[in-house]
């Protein structure tokens, strides 16, 4: 960990400006990534902007009849709140599907949606990586990439996205609210949030410098049956190989998005519209760009076999 | 005391104390957090210095230059020491690559240098300043290329299990040639991390030329012994300490860097320096489990009897390196006439190999009993009555050299009973539980029994007290607590009369723990000093050892009762046991059948188990609490071997590249089900004046067979490469949706 400064934010623009002003600032708020990061130097700033005085802790109802979450709001108050268990169950789904009980005590709203990926190249600093040191290579290319991406991966970075939380945001189609350094506020549907690596890997979302993070917004419930699939090596406390968030609507109809698969949570419109005709039809869609390596070609078949068993039960449960 | 003759009656087989499931007697200590591991020896040294060790960026190569300017005017930082500030260093035999790198490079993540500033954070920061330019050479990462041209190459594993390089007898291949059933087989298990949960830690002090170390260490006097090679100082002048020890599994049987680095960083810094590892330096900084490939071949006549056996395994080290012994257990678990084992090593650039519980048999078994599995299938047997058929009373190797005592036999059947393997569709893929696949599978479980010298001391207090000193080690084992008991047994008082002092070289050298063989052989040593104070005691009231009883805190002698405080305060003896050549005379071994239910997820080829059971024969159980504990710790990491644990190697740079807890998987809670543990009540007499062997590591050996054959039984797939990871699964199960 290299020294730094560190500051308490008193208000969100004035936090956003300074994050703009300060070199190497970066915020604050569970570190349950950042600090890990810090101590093995992937990540290295100056200066740290606790945002965890600033509210942002509360869930509120929207005029429109949704809910408004706040930037730090712990994983485990939000999937635990009623309404959320209620309306959202996707989300409070893929929420307990994550981490551990302590670190879902700690962790907020904004922080697991910037999370960083948990490419084991990325995270030793004697490899080349994109993300980590733009220009110095992917070691991941080529080596072991049984966890990386299968679609939607550049030649500069095959890296995924490991939330849980996000992908079960992708498919509420989540609104993420922000303030800015000169105090502007504007609203990023979350399937912009998070970007392809493309050829600048270490720019992982839409946020602008400075840009922080004040709320999450749940637009008003989608109905359907929500469920959330995640497959992993252990039977707790690991990243999702694949996973599966799904909406369906008693008629068949619906919405998935998958995490561990790509670079952001995955969402195809096609794959949506051909829910009725089942998991293989979905599963072509949504990997219909797909690039997978020896190593990770499983998660072609597994989101297929995953989704039919998601199906299955959907069927099962209407009838 | 001598142990060369079979143990008649003695004190233990009161079973007064000894046989009882009590509670460890460091419990307390260590659930209220005032049992201080190596790194928390605050009340030693109350502002030591810390040491951050940095490891090679390169797997194989020279460094060409090294500047530690920067670290050096980095802030609170006090010293750097690399090879050039070290001083010579040797390396002890027990070491194949050196603990200290410099000019040349061995392997990833050996140690190049260790920064030593006045907190751990800025001496970790300063550790990044170092400027190291390396010259790359390219190195040998991949073990399959050498399989099939390997030398072979015998080895003792280190933990007492061996081979020599090549063993025949009769004449395989005519007798597997002309078999009327065989099979040809081939598995591979990958490189294993000991994942312990304390990581290597040291505190070192000078006092002049005297080294003390407190760290985590499970082999006391071998700990001396390379600290004083490696650091070229006199024995003397070296004291370990490791009273509490959070995990070792063998990566602590020898010193690791903390330990050279530490003591070679508080003589440059002229004060009291601490050094951990952090976690990804336990990957690749110290010593694995190496990876295998074995290939095994069957032949049987229609009756199911083995005609036929061979096993051979390929394993990579460095060079000057041992291979893992993965066909030990092959000479002797089962009959037949005809017999080839072989060991083969590979030169590989990768960090050390070495011991990791039950070196040899854990892998070995997890190839064998596979086999043993589908050589039953193509015989038509059922597994466990194939196994039965094919169990041996004497080494098959010697036939005239019996098993000390062998129930594997019993294992099987009382199993099979428990576990209602009745029960069991023998045909693969047929059981269904709404998503999941359940399948049951059974292996043999064998470990050798090791006899190694320990010695104790005992003393009694005035107050009549009795302390057991040994540097024996309890690595979570519970040897605090076995060792109180033997002594309460011997002199005949309550458990909470005794204290027992263990950890500390300037005690007596025990067998220390290791190779399952601690809890045997050190409360064996514990007995032989009992043995002595008893035989003094019986002297100094003018008796003699047969007449007089040790009970209740007296000493009984006729009508006369002494208090022990009266008759032996202020007396103190001190002996070992040493062995004559029971162990040769007799194979000493261990038994088990272990039992386990898997469902695979017909969907997602996720594998949960459901149940698991393990039948023991290990001589008499001391504390079959402290022993399930092992057993059931034991189980837990074969379903880690069997389902999730992966070094992974990156081939092209030469290191493990999942190194950490995040990424090399070990089994969580959620992983685990009900386990349930049976011990054969039986003695082995043989073994020591405990009846007693060792049990830590037999509960480890054949899990991960027995996990494997039952997903095969689940799913009717055979996964031969392990870890089973549904990726091996999915495109072979059946048909979904």
């Amino acid at each position: 960990m290299k020294p730094f400064t560190y500051e308490r934010a008193t208000s969100p623009a004035g936090a956003a400006a300074a994050a703009a002003t300060a070199p190497g600032a970066k915020f604050i708020a569970g570190g349950t990534n950042l600090l890990d990061l810090m101590k093995l130097q992937v990540e290295t700033p100056s200066h740290l902007i606790d945002v965890n005085g600033l509210g942002f802790d509360r869930i509120e109802p929207t005029p429109e009849g949704g809910l408004r979450v706040g930037a730090l709001v712990r994983n485990t108050d939000l999937a635990a709140d009623p309404r959320v268990r209620r309306d959202y169950a996707v989300l409070s789904r893929a929420l307990l599907a994550g981490a551990s009980g302590q670190l879902r005590n700690k962790a907020t709203t904004a922080g697991n949606l910037l999370q960083r990926t948990r490419c084991p190249y990325f995270y030793d600093t004697n490899q080349a990586c994109n993300k980590r040191r733009p220009g110095s290579g992917c070691a991941a290319i080529g080596g072991f990439t049984r966890g990386h991406a299968v679609v939607g991966a550049s030649e500069q970075c095959i890296a995924t996205h490991p939330s849980d939380m996000a992908v079960a945001m992708r498919v509420l189609d989540v609104t993420v609210e922000t303030v800015r350094p000169d105090g502007s506020t504007r609203a990023i549907p979350i399937a912009d949030f998070h970007r392809l690596p493309g050829d600048t890997p270490d720019v992982e979302t839409a946020l602008t410098k400075g840009e922080l993070i004040t709320a999450v917004v749940l637009p008003k419930p989608v109905g359907g049956r929500q469920t959330y699939a995640k497959v992993r090596d252990r039977a707790s406390y690991a990243f999702a190989l694949i996973s599966i968030a799904a909406v369906i609507e008693p008629d068949g109809a619906g919405r998935v998005a998958l995490g561990g698969v790509a670079h952001k949570p995955w969402r195809v419109a096609a794959a949506d519209a051909a829910l009725p005709q089942g998991a293989k039809a979905v599963t072509e869609r949504l990997f219909a760009d797909a690039h997978p390596t020896t190593e990770n070609r499983f998660k072609l078949p597994l989101v297929e076999r995953t989704l039919a068993a998601t199906l299955a039960e959907h069927k099962a449960e209407a009838a | 005391m001598k142990f060369d003759q079979p143990a008649t009656t003695n004190p233990i087989d009161q079973l007064k104390v000894i046989g009882y499931p009590h509670d460890r007697i460091d419990g307390p200590l260590k659930t209220t957090g005032h049992a201080p591991y190596a790194y928390e020896r605050h009340d030693i040294v109350a502002d030591p210095a810390y040491g951050f060790i940095l490891g090679s960026a390169i797997a194989k190569g020279r460094i060409a230059s090294i500047d530690t300017g920067a670290a050096l005017a980095a802030p609170g930082v006090l010293k750097v020491v690399t090879w050039k500030e070290a001083g010579p260093l040797a390396k002890s035999k027990n070491h194949t690559a050196h603990l200290l790198a410099g000019p040349e490079v061995e392997h990833y993540d050996q140690a190049v240098a260790i920064v030593v500033a006045d907190s751990f954070e800025n001496a970790r920061a300063a550790a990044k300043l170092v400027r190291i330019d390396y010259q790359r050479e390219p190195g040998r990462f991949d073990l399959s290329q050498q399989v099939g041209r390997a030398p072979p190459k015998g080895a003792s594993s280190g933990e007492g299990s061996g081979s020599e390089p090549v063993d025949r007898v009769g004449d395989f291949e005519a007798a597997y040639a002309s078999a009327p059933v065989k099979i040809d087989r081939s598995y591979s298990t990958p490189d294993q991390s000991h994942s312990m949960m304390e990581p290597h830690a040291t505190l070192a002090v000078w006092n002049g030329d005297r080294l003390t170390v407190w760290t985590s260490n499970q082999m006391i006097a071998w700990a001396v012994r390379d600290l004083s090679e490696t650091l070229k100082i006199p024995k003397e002048n070296v004291r370990v300490v490791s009273t509490y020890v959070g995990g070792g599994f063998g990566a602590k049987l020898w010193i690791r860097s903390d330990a050279v680095m530490a003591a070679l960083a508080a003589r440059a810094a002229g004060r009291p320096v601490k050094v951990a590892l952090t976690r990804p330096q336990i990957m690749n900084n110290t010593t694995h489990r190496p990876a295998t490939v074995q290939r095994i071949r069957l032949g049987a006549g229609h009756d199911g009897k083995i005609t036929a056996i061979a096993h051979e395994s390929w394993s990579g080290d460095l060079p000057g390196g041992k291979p893992e012994t993965s066909v030990s257990q092959t000479k002797l678990l089962y009959a037949g006439a005809n017999r080839l084992t072989a060991d083969y090593l590979a030169t590989l650039d990768l960090p050390e190999g070495n011991a990791m519980r039950a070196p040899g048999e854990a892998p070995g078994l997890m190839a064998l009993e596979v086999a043993m599995d589908e050589m039953a299938e193509a015989l038509g047997q059922d597994p466990i009555a194939f196994r039965i058929l094919n169990d041996t009373q004497v080494d098959p190797e010697k036939p005239g050299r019996a098993f000390s005592h062998r129930n594997l036999i019993g294992c099987l059947e009382l199993g099979a009973d428990r576990f209602g393997w009745s029960r069991r569709n023998p045909r693969p893929g047929q059981v269904r539980a709404g998503r999941w696949l359940v399948g049951m599978g059974v292996a043999a479980g064998f470990r050798n029994n090791l006899l190694m010298k320990s010695a104790a001391r005992v003393e009694v207090t005035r107050d009549g007290r009795v302390v057991v000193s040994t540097d024996m080690t309890d690595i979570g084992t519970g040897s605090y607590t076995i060792i109180a008991q033997t002594a309460a047994e011997m002199l005949g008082v309550p458990m909470e009369t005794v204290t027992v002092n263990l950890g500390d070289s300037s005690f007596p050298a025990s067998s220390g723990s290791g190779g399952q063989w601690g809890g045997n052989n050190s409360t064996a040593g514990v007995y032989a000093a009992c043995q002595k104070m008893r035989d003094e005691v019986a002297q100094k009231l003018g008796s003699n050892s047969a007449d007089i009883h040790f009970e209740g805190g007296q000493v009984q002698m006729g009508d006369r009762r002494i208090p022990l405080a009266e008759a032996a305060g202020g007396m103190s003896v001190e002996d070992a046991i040493e062995y004559g050549d029971l162990g040769k005379t007799y194979q000493q071994s261990t038994f088990a059948g272990h039992f386990v239910e898997v469902g695979v997820d017909a969907f997602t080829g996720e594998v949960r188990v459901r149940r698991m059971l393990a039948v023991c024969a290990a001589g008499r159980i001391l504390n079959p609490k402290s022993a399930r504990s092992q057993v059931i710790g034991a189980m837990t990491m074969g379903v880690g071997a069997a389902l999730m644990e992966d070094a992974v190697v990156d081939k092209r740079i030469g290191y493990f590249v999942n190194h950490d807890l995040a990424e090399y998987h070990v089994p969580v809670h959620a992983d685990i089900p009900h386990q349930e543990v049976i011990f054969l009540d039986e003695t082995d007499p043989i073994s020591s004046p405990m009846k007693a062997k060792g049990v830590g590591e037999l509960g480890l050996c054949g899990v991960g067979a027995a996990v494997s054959n039952a997903v095969y039984n689940a799913t009717g797939v055979r996964v031969r490469d392990y870890p089973i990871t549904l990726d091996k699964l999915i495109e072979r199960l059946p048909e979904v949706a």
